[in-house]
């Protein structure tokens, strides 16, 4: 039978079926943090379960960690006491940390396929619904409840329904100025944000080919932003070539046997899928959101949709924003480039590309929040913190920031915020916040302009961008 | 886990779509290291202003609803796997949600800790929200046994879908740690021989 790669690795990991119930698969790699785990960790010990596979297992702190001084102890108390909890479970239990301040330190997500833990054809869960991103490789990543990393723990397996199939193909050339990001929340504002409900998605044609690993990662991410349980690209030679030489990838003759292994993965050739779209990326724009779930946005160049739906005017309150208005020139005071969404070291290129030379509004406060140590380090030696310093930009710490600001990152009640992050939920951002969902070179721009710019009209920032 | 079979109850109607863990429990909330008082915080940013008083528009706070159940609009759930979602509304006291559609994460969550997600149609629920709004003491019965959902006192009712695997877990409250522990031999013998 002709089989999807979702169908593949899922299949390759079933270790027993349930009678007219779930499966029970496998879990290669379960990554944790500081903000899931504790309830899970206590479960385990009240229950006296011991973990499984602790070797299994990798931890980071990323999610309420401060993006200051992180060397000095954390002042938020319960922060403070949720970070110490991590530690000391992961050293009663055996548990690889790359805890506060560690050079390997970074958002969940940034960090393990940064350090080659992620690889195709792998069962990756996470306690952290953008887990999704890790599917860029070709591997089977979703986001679990606390119940579920208490279950990992337990058998270093999941009980599942296996999801159905669903593929998005994106073929063409994209235009200039248009990102990774552009393209997914493109395919959100089309889809909705529950047509994913139920499925695992696949990426497919030459959009997402030709689209680098980060660029891959960014839409991944995001897939359960349309509901999806997670999204997938098949792996090539472009996913080979980033995860060759990384810390914890296969070497010489392993990576050649695995290779040989991740070739055989991509979808068959007349593989039926359960529900397929196809766009063309002759139709994507830069995008911007303008509501309060992130089905709702619109390419730049158009203006805000009427709807009569109740959830959507209220949504249109709460943004203070009219039907028929237009995003451009909106007036903006914060700008956020991080999240496990963009805070990769190519976002900081094409951010630093655009910025290069000019300078802040005085309006703004512009937050730069690095992925992961490693990113920082990069952005330190490539020169780009200079430049982002010049131009007025803050470049902060690794960690989640602003992107769900349980940390000291809020945007204050009321603002706006044109982020990179992947929620622009009722304040996600801070209480009262209002965020606004761009591309890290659409939240340059703005930070530059202190308002909202049609970045289309700007043909040489683009060259740069592209 | 709380055994669940059938319940009769009031309900509470959250007329709203897309509802998101976010704002069942804000952020803020998720730093506690155990599963208690997050009832305290659910709908945090709904139910009160932001000096701490009351919200009197929103329907938590509508003394003419109470119950353990919760109708809400499409969508149910989305956003955020947090799971202080599920303990949030369990804390609170709810032992039902009824929508016409629920995230998939949240779903897989509330069954765990014993919370029943209903998904009805969407006219179901309309009527359901016209039965409640237009009489806030309509009793609804659940009845996971048979599987259905109904209004006292009327001839609306509507069948349900649950994973019959679920279902057995929620009647007899075992959760899928003691069905996986009971797997080991065999997870010992898939890992000696992985294909991969
Ligand atoms: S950056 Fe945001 S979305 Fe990503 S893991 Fe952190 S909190 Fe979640």
């Amino acid at each position: 039978m002709k089989k999807t790669l979702f169908d593949k690795v899922w299949d390759a990991h079933v270790v027993d079926s349930v009678q007219d119930g779930p499966q029970v698969l496998y879990i290669d790699k379960h990554l944790i943090h500081e903000v899931t785990s504790p309830q899970a960790f206590k479960e385990l010990e009240e229950r006296g379960i011991p973990v499984f596979r602790p070797d299994q297992i990798v931890a980071t702190a990323d999610h309420n960690t401060p993006t200051v001084d992180q060397h000095l102890p954390v002042k938020d108390e319960l922060s403070r006491n949720q970070l110490a909890q991590l530690s000391e479970n992961c050293k009663k239990n055996n548990i690889t940390l790359y805890e506060l301040g560690h050079k390997y330190n970074g958002i969940v997500h940034v960090m393990a396929p940064e350090l080659g833990i992620t690889q195709p054809g792998m069962t990756m869960v996470c306690g952290d619904s953008h887990t999704s991103t890790h599917g860029a490789f070709g591997t089977i990543a979703f986001g679990i409840g606390t119940s579920q990393v208490a279950q990992v723990f337990a058998s270093q397996c999941l009980l599942l329904t296996k999801p159905k199939s669903l593929r998005v193909t994106v073929n063409g050339t994209l235009k200039k100025g248009v990102l990774p990001k552009d393209v997914i929340l493109y395919i959100i504002s089309k889809l909705g944000t529950n047509s994913g409900t139920g499925y695992f998605c696949e990426y497919a044609g030459d959009v997402f080919e030709n689209m680098s690993m980060e660029g891959r990662m960014t839409v991944c991410n995001m897939s359960i932003e349309m509901g999806a349980r997670g999204g997938m690209i098949a792996p090539d030679n472009t996913t080979f070539e980033y995860i060759k030489g990384r810390e914890f990838a296969p070497q010489g003759e392993e990576f050649d046997k695995k290779v040989a292994y991740w070739k055989t993965l991509p979808t068959d050739e007349g593989a039926v899928f359960d529900k397929e779209y196809e766009f063309d990326a002759e139709d994507i724009e830069p995008m911007v959101t303008f509501g309060t779930n992130p089905g709702m946005g619109i390419k730049i160049t158009e203006s805000i949709p009427t709807e009569e739906d109740a959830s959507f005017k209220k949504s249109l309150q709460y943004m203070d924003f009219e039907a028929g208005d237009s995003m451009v020139n909106k007036p903006i005071n914060y700008v956020f480039i991080g999240s496990c969404t963009n805070s990769r070291i190519e976002d900081f290129r094409v951010a630093a590309n655009y910025v290069k030379g000019k300078q802040k509004a005085p309006n703004v406060t512009a937050w730069l929040v690095p992925g992961s140590k490693q990113v920082e380090a990069q952005i330190i030696s490539e020169g780009l913190k200079d430049v982002f310093e010049n131009a007025g930009f803050q470049l902060r710490q690794p960690g989640c920031s602003a992107c769900l600001a349980m940390n000291d990152d809020k945007i204050p009640q009321g603002e706006y915020c044109v982020s990179t992050s992947n929620r622009n939920f009722e304040g996600r951002q801070g209480q009262g916040s209002r965020t606004i969902l761009a591309s890290p070179l659409m939240a340059a721009a703005t930070a530059v302009a202190g308002k909202i710019v049609d970045i289309t009209k700007e043909v040489e920032p683009l060259e740069l961008a592209n | 886990m709380e055994k669940f079979t059938t319940l009769t109850s009031q309900a509470i109607p959250l007329n709203i779509a897309n509802v998101d863990t976010d704002q069942i429990i804000p952020a803020r909330f998720l730093k506690a290291t155990d599963k208690q008082g997050f009832g305290d915080n659910v709908f945090r940013d709904w139910r009160f202003n932001k000096d701490g008083s009351p919200n009197e528009s929103f329907v938590m706070n509508n003394s003419i609803y109470s119950g353990s159940i919760m109708v809400a609009g499409d969508n149910f759930g989305c956003g955020s796997s947090r799971e202080h979602a599920a303990w949030a509304l369990v804390g609170y006291g709810f032992k039902v949600i009824v929508s016409s559609f629920f995230a998939d994460i949240f779903k897989g969550n509330a069954l765990n800790n014993g919370l029943l997600p209903v998904q009805v149609s969407e006219a179901f629920l309309s009527d359901l929200f016209t039965a409640i709004e237009s009489n806030p003491n309509t009793e609804l019965e659940v009845n996971l046994e048979t599987q259905t959902i109904s209004v006292k006192g009327s001839d609306l009712q509507e069948s349900f879908d649950i994973d019959p695997y679920k279902k057995t877990c929620m009647i007899n409250g075992y959760d899928d740690i003691d069905y996986l522990l009971s797997k080991k031999t065999e997870i010992e013998a898939f890992e000696a021989q992985k294909i991969y």
